[in-house]
């Protein structure tokens, strides 16, 4: 640490050459999570599962947003949201503060414009839970904007590749005091595709009898999207939790196989894609199940509490409430590293 | 600031003594519980085979039934591969899936019934309840219902025989957890955990499943969803599934009174309910007395939380209980 400290202070002192995230140990992941009692925490996590820093959080986190350059982390609090730190991965420490403006509430995710000099958040008014992307200055940080998210109770966003926005509209309206769910009975959650200057470009909706599917998860994977759900409806209907969005067309919904029909418990608490295939997870039935990027089921791997998911360079890397971070083929999981954070829904990848 | 954290080891099985505990619910319930299901299910099988008439197979399914109950609560290891639990006890069903596809093998090709052509049709058409609907129809079967209630029987017989044969493995999986090569418990306390998760789940599946859907609300209530109403044994399931939750949580931790006393108070109120298919819901004063049960089963788990997960030194999952 002492030599760390030194090297830092050289830093400072030197005409400061521009900070990366290998400085910051080379991170290939992001993860909030929580210590004992009453800490939270986020960590950085190597690519092969172990922990290599972790930064102090005030309350309890949900997703992170990694800067596309600088070793710079937004960690987003669980909504209904009332901060987000903008963390230097290198020095632990915290460099901005964002609060919402007033009547607006972080909803746990956001993502960086490509060239790096936009935030975007996904945010509610609190009253009525119609959706916000906020805009925010990466450089100072200062809320310069807003758009409308298309719906109500937006959840996940992702950038394509081209500057486009997709974002995940759950449908469900929220108590702005709490997470009472308001409109269960007549929800309608959405995908809507934005332009790289907020215009609503496309929208895709679920069949009215799926519309008690919250869509709140997404993952890229060439050009489709796919989402991940959780359902309000009815427990003892098997409803699919995986989705595939190609947008201009109707989304197609992937179901797991017939004796896995409830495995997830009609709840994925997160996605991932990479290598031609999907991962989600079901903290709430202690699986994640794999699936193809066509949507055709290929595994199903059981662990109790498991839920944050990214990608790795052979399947996918899975963290789980238990404090322990896996590796996930079809083959199976494989246990890299276990410790004393209880890992949060995330586990996001960087890079 | 910045704190670089350490592998967190596995701990040995004496560091915990609630952890001997693990090995009585496992050996003193489960490995039991299973057997027993296996036996009943395959004298259910060899009824069906001898005389298939709904008068002389129902007490060999009544027996088979009762059996499944005693470890129907608990979701992990061979009861969860290959779809098993769901084709068990498939239930509820509110689409009726089940019945749509016993009509199709019911007037089908009879090559469907055959074991392993049997073994891939719908988790919905068979195991309990698919047999429940052969032995109690509410209306007359379409054709002849014996080769589907001997394929049926069969089939459940072969899945409980599976379940069986399959838990020593998992068992042991359990009982090493935090071993080295034990890649499924990292720690003696996970296995804890699961098995803890289990028993709190059982209870909540009663409160939200058993009771829940035939109370629906005060306004609205529904009878005719009650857990195997057409065989009057919607009760007696509630009763046994709470027993055998007891017995359960009991060899997890022997030293938690509430629980101990909200589980019995629980039991006693629902074996004195005098309702066996719940079908009083549907009036004021029997709704309430099914609430007053619910009410009463929900405490049972609130105690659960309250008191025996602290004393093993587990909780119910971070994310797991999260919903986001």
């Amino acid at each position: 640490m002492a030599t760390r400290r030194a090297f830092l202070a050289g830093l400072a002192c030197a005409s400061l050459p521009r900070l990366s995230w290998a400085d910051a140990g080379s991170p290939a992941y992001l993860a909030a999570g929580k210590l004992g009692e009453d800490s939270f925490v986020l960590h950085g996590i190597s690519a092969v599962g172990q922990s290599l820093f972790q930064i102090d959080l005030p309350a309890r986190g949900h997703a992170a947003a990694a800067h596309p350059e600088r070793p710079e982390a937004v960690a987003f609090a669980r909504r209904p949201g009332t901060f987000a730190l903008v963390l230097n991965c290198v020095t632990g420490l915290v460099s901005h503060r964002l609060t919402p403006p007033e009547g607006r509430q972080f909803n746990g995710h956001g993502a960086f414009s490509a060239d790096g000099s936009v935030l975007m958040t996904s945010e509610v008014i609190a009253e009525g839970s119609e959706g916000r992307m906020g805009l925010w200055d990466a450089t100072s940080y200062t809320r310069i904007g807003e758009w409308a998210s298309g719906g109500i109770g937006p959840h996940d966003i992702k950038r394509l590749a081209d500057g486009r926005l997709v974002v995940a509209n759950g449908g469900i309206r929220t108590d702005p005091g709490d997470r009472t769910k308001l409109n269960i009975d007549t929800m309608r959650p959405n995908l809507t595709l934005l332009s790289a200057r907020g215009e609503i470009l496309d929208q895709a909706e679920l069949d009215a009898e799926l519309r008690q599917n919250s869509i709140r998860h997404l993952a890229l994977l060439g050009d489709d999207v796919a989402f991940a759900m959780q359902w309000e409806g009815d427990e003892a209907e098997p409803v699919p939790q995986l989705g595939l969005w190609r947008p201009g067309t109707t989304p197609r919904l992937c179901p797991p196989t017939e004796a896995d029909a409830f495995a997830m418990q009609g709840y994925a608490g997160s996605i991932a894609a990479a290598g031609g295939q999907i991962a989600i997870t079901s903290p709430v039935g202690g699986v994640l199940m794999m699936f193809s990027d066509q949507g055709a089921p290929l595994a199903t791997l059981r662990r109790a509490d498991v839920c944050g998911v990214a990608r790795a360079e052979a399947g996918f890397v899975a963290t789980d409430g238990q404090g322990a971070v896996w590796s996930c083929t079809t083959a199976g999981l494989q246990p890299l590293s276990h410790q004393a954070t209880a890992w949060d829904n995330h586990l996001i990848a960087l890079g | 600031m910045i704190r670089f954290t350490a592998l967190a080891l596995g701990f040995g099985l004496t560091a915990f003594p609630a952890l001997a505990d693990l090995k009585q619910a496992v050996e003193g319930q489960l490995t039991p519980g299973y057997a027993a299901f296996a036996k009943a299910s395959a004298d259910l099988a060899a009824v069906a085979q001898m005389d298939c008439t709904p008068e002389a197979v129902r007490p060999a399914w009544n027996a088979a039934y009762d059996a499944w109950l005693s470890v129907s609560f608990y979701h992990l290891g061979p009861v969860e591969e290959d779809g098993r639990a769901l084709a068990i006890h498939f239930w509820p069903d509110p689409k009726g899936l089940g019945a749509k596809a016993q009509r199709a093998l019911l007037t089908g090709d009879a090559a469907a019934l055959e074991p392993a052509a049997f073994a891939d049709q719908s988790v919905a058409a068979r195991g309990l309840m698919g047999l429940e609907r052969l032995l109690y129809p509410e209306a007359p079967l379409e054709g002849d219902a014996c080769p589907l209630i001997r394929a049926t029987a069969t089939d459940l017989a072969r899945m409980a025989a599976e379940v069986n044969a399959a838990w020593p493995g998992y068992a042991a999986t359990l009982m090493t957890a935090g071993e080295p090569g034990n890649a499924a418990f990292l720690t003696p306390q996970e296995a804890l955990q699961a098995l803890f998760t289990q028993g709190a789940s059982g209870l909540e599946a009663i409160v939200d499943q058993q009771l829940g859907r035939p109370l629906g609300s005060f306004d609205k209530p529904h009878p005719e969803r009650a857990e195997s109403r057409v065989s009057g044994r919607s009760q007696r399931n509630v009763v046994l599934m709470l027993q055998a939750l007891r017995g359960f949580a009991a060899a997890l931790d022997d030293k938690s009174p509430l629980t101990m006393v909200a589980m019995d108070r629980a039991i006693g109120l629902a074996e004195k309910l005098d309702d066996p298919a719940f079908a009083s819901v549907g009036e004021p004063q029997g709704h309430l007395r099914v609430e007053i049960v619910q009410q009463a089963v929900k405490a049972a788990r609130d105690a659960m939380i309250a008191e025996m997960a602290p004393a093993l030194g587990v909780d119910l999952g971070f994310n797991s209980q999260d919903g986001d």
